[in-house]
């Protein structure tokens, strides 16, 4: 095995043009534990830790650009109004020594469908900046997962940033597990407002191949919204309404039965977080913008 | 490979160590210093817990090269750690700051929490939250001790005054398989409010 330690962003391009097999390490709390249990034996680790870039964000107007090493205690602690849901996701990763560590690059990186963060990129909506010696290019996160634990990275290409749409509206994300603490989601679900493009987002968790989003579950809810004249009356969310998003959230998983859970609970879940969440943003919705609307008293 | 970092104020060199290699091994393994323990290897014990620039990390999670120039403070070295601190109104494990000398591998190889009673720990500086480990009865089999003990000590350091749910979530990723949690808790609260009077 060979250490590649790039002292600059050129470098660590140069070195991944050369060795394409070199994985990168940032916090290493993936790499490491499969290299610590010889699940895996890379020929070359290319470390980024010393790529000051990758460390930082910048809240634009629109979008934060996240740096990919970014570790997930400061987007806890720096980014929660801007981007709530992800703030929220990253409160639920592992421990304080893991946050500590670990970013959004190693989750997009590793593609692993039961990563924190990807139901709330998903559902904030974002592109990955990645990069080569080739040039950089933006993949939409929607392209992004290719398949279990795959992405559309090409073999010469680093992960440098995300840029990630700022919250208009409420966010939410929970996840199931056996504990608050160091718990691999049994299945997690994020849910975004968008008032000012008038639609919402979803994404979901440990509960298909690929972390996805509900299409048919955000087509109804948009269109069901824009229907009852929601989103200017800010009336609370009917019931019925509540209960359809829930069941076509489950219909948009594909699970498998595993250690953690089955598919069947997996389904079953995710409905029920998918309608809390509707339930909390839009009352958190109707919290801020409801005194002067109609009916929302 | 080598790899140059600093430990407990002091510079050190690691040779031969290989590229898949852990921080926590060549601590262990290549300096001689046992404290950090190695239970999981996966960062889900907590017990291997070591600041790295300050922030506390798992060693097992973290390559040797990635250490290359930087600064490692283990439980051997957090008496001093939180004595300069404690002096300098920060901490500072380089002694870039003046604060002495830092602790040389053979003082931490030595390094006893015994002193002349082992009951107590009378005779040998203590941190505060090591002295309320022993005070609250938190240590049983001692193997979580260490990383518990660098975890809330970065935890007084960030929050002096930390409610249940703080320490709660400050430890969740330290695993006591004694389940002595209670008394952990009891001791982090001790040395808080230890803190707290002497300010």
């Amino acid at each position: 095995m060979d250490f590649l330690r790039p002292a600059s962003w050129e470098e660590a391009l140069a070195a991944k043009a050369e060795f394409p097999t070199a994985v990168p390490i940032a916090g290493g709390t993936d790499i490491m534990v499969e290299i610590n249990f010889d699940h895996r034996r890379p020929e070359y680790l290319l470390d980024l830790g010393r790529i000051e870039l990758l460390r930082e964000w910048e809240v634009g107007e629109e979008v934060t650009k996240l740096g990919a090493s970014v570790p997930y205690t400061q987007i806890m602690e720096n980014l929660r109004t801007t981007l709530p849901g992800l703030a929220l996701a990253s409160h639920t990763v592992a421990s304080p020594q893991i946050r500590n560590r670990g970013g959004v690059g190693g989750n997009l990186g590793c593609a692993s469908p039961a990563g924190d963060s990807h139901p709330a990129l998903l559902a904030a909506g974002c592109e990955v900046e990645v990069e080569s010696v080739r040039g950089s290019r933006m993949i939409p996160i929607d392209a992004f997962y290719t398949g279990v634990k795959r992405n559309a990275l090409a073999a010469d290409e680093l992960i440098k940033s995300v840029h990630i749409k700022n919250a208009t509206g409420p966010q939410q994300y929970s996840k199931v597990g056996t504990r608050n603490a160091m718990v691999i989601a049994v299945c997690g679900f994020g849910l975004a407002l968008h008032p000012d493009t008038r639609t919402v987002r979803t994404g979901i968790g440990s509960a298909a191949p690929t972390p996805v989003r509900a299409k048919a579950a955000e087509e109804f809810l948009n269109a069901a919204l824009d229907e009852g004249g929601f989103w200017d009356n800010g009336k609370v969310i009917t019931p019925s309404i509540a209960k359809q998003f829930g069941e076509l959230a489950s219909a948009a998983c594909n699970p498998i039965d595993d250690v953690r859970g089955t598919a069947k609970y997996r389904r079953h879940a995710v409905g029920i977080l998918a309608r809390r969440q509707l339930v909390w943003t839009w009352e958190q919705y109707r919290g801020t913008n409801g005194r002067s609307l109609e009916g929302a008293a | 490979m080598r790899v140059n970092f600093t430990v407990n104020g002091r510079p050190q060199e690691a040779d031969d160590v290989w590229e898949g290699e852990s921080l926590l091994y060549v601590l262990r393994e290549r300096l001689g210093l046992p404290g950090s323990k190695n239970a999981c290897e996966q960062g889900e014990c907590g017990s291997c817990t070591v600041r790295l620039d300050g922030v506390p990390v798992c060693s097992c999670l973290v390559a040797a090269g990635q250490v290359e120039g930087r600064d490692v403070v283990t439980v051997e070295g957090l008496a001093d750690f939180a004595k300069k601190r404690e002096e300098h109104g920060h901490g500072c494990g380089t002694g870039a700051c003046g604060g002495g000398k830092g602790v040389s591998t053979d003082e931490a190889q030595q390094w006893s929490a015994k002193g002349t009673d082992s009951q107590t720990g009378e005779g040998v500086e203590l941190s505060d939250i090591q002295q309320a480990f022993i005070d609250a009865g938190a240590v049983q089999c001692g193997f979580c001790t260490p990383g518990l003990l660098v975890q809330a000590d970065a935890l007084l350091e960030q929050n002096a005054d930390p409610s249940d749910q703080d320490i709660r979530e400050a430890l969740s990723g330290n695993l006591c398989r004694c389940t002595g949690y209670e008394k952990i808790l009891d001791a982090v609260r001790l040395a808080a409010a230890r803190q707290g009077e002497a300010v």
